[in-house]
């Protein structure tokens, strides 16, 4: 196998990581439409951490894709 | 340019940096990140000066947009670090909206988005670990090397906790930094590369106009994308910076 198809192969196993991600990700926005249905007045606040929770899962989807990119790139 | 003949697709090209303003960038070496990064800067100096220009009563718009900016980096950094985050403030707002407009004005056809190297962001983010430290030796002396040995734990287990707490600390670099420049780079590589599907796509002929428009109209969809992300990041990097420094300047 030359260099370049393993380059191919190795980006997209690199790229599994998003699974977790995405079950992270559902997950957030789960608990946020749960406790707004629980509490509907407690909405503003919990929403503000919903999208912070959000933005820190999210990175970790960037770290495989930076991963992805040394790997076909570098 | 972005599709040589259907062979690849060149995304990471549009981050390479050249000289600009002739010969006397040349010289000194200013690039359009330096140029983006002259501009955002006198954009938010700008909007602030122009903007409480009028000291109205009623706020017209441009006054109330400031009067915004400066009400949500102040509760941002009160609710999070506590009264004493009133001294944090101006270093806390100068980030939120540098970043901010970075992000922003990368989004604009033929401007650069500086955030979207790595250098840049990791020097924003090294500055931040520095002020975080210097502000909790400072606060605690050396009681601060605490923090890295929580209570209620087990004595057999410190040695290998303190080693993951310090690792922890220490990462703090890495993951602000990657997250910011991972965001901007993957945002604009994904639009070049949706760009290149357009133009590969249209030029196959009569059978390539369809999904040449459907990948046109994601293009357009993905812009608005980048937009909530750019506003999404510069916060999320200036709460972060507010968490840490509630962190120096409390649990320790």
């Amino acid at each position: 196998m030359d260099l370049a198809s393993a380059k191919m192969i190795g980006a997209g196993l690199a790229v599994i990581a998003l699974a977790g991600v995405g079950v992270g990700i559902g997950n957030i926005f789960g608990s946020l439409v749960t406790s707004v249905a629980r509490n509907p007045a407690a909405r503003d606040r919990v929403f503000g951490l919903a999208i912070l929770g959000f933005a820190l899962t999210e990175a970790v989807a960037l770290y495989a894709l930076v991963i992805a990119f040394i790997i076909l790139f570098v | 340019m972005a599709a040589e003949g259907s062979n690849s697709i060149d995304a990471l090209g549009q981050f390479q940096l050249h000289p600009v303003l002739g010969a006397l960038g040349a010289s000194v070496n200013f690039t359009q990140a330096n140029l983006m990064m002259v501009v955002a800067g006198l954009l938010v100096l700008c909007l602030l000066w122009f903007g409480m220009k009028p000291r109205a009563m009623v706020p017209g718009r441009l006054q109330a947009s400031a009067e915004l900016g400066y009400e949500a980096v102040m509760s941002m950094c009160v609710d999070t670090i506590g009264p004493e985050g009133r001294k944090f403030f101006p270093f806390v707002f100068t980030l939120f909206f540098f970043i901010l407009f970075g992000n922003l004005l990368g989004v604009f056809p033929l401007f650069f988005t500086f955030t979207s190297h790595i250098m840049v962001t990791l020097a924003l983010s090294v500055f931040v670990f520095l002020l975080v430290t210097v502000v909790a030796l400072k606060e605690h002396g050396l009681h601060f090397f605490s923090y890295f040995l929580p209570e209620g734990i087990p004595i057999a287990l410190a040695p290998l906790l303190v080693v993951i707490e310090v690792i922890s600390y220490l990462s703090r670099i890495i993951s602000l930094s990657v997250r910011l420049f991972a965001n901007m780079m993957a945002g604009h590589v994904m639009l070049e590369v949706f760009g290149a599907f357009i133009i590969m796509l249209a030029g196959l002929g009569f059978l390539g106009y369809v999904p040449a428009a459907l990948s046109f109209g994601l293009n357009t969809i993905l812009i608005g994308f980048e937009l909530l992300v750019a506003v999404l990041q510069a916060y999320v990097f200036a709460i972060l910076t507010c968490i840490y420094l509630h962190d120096a300047v409390h649990l320790h």
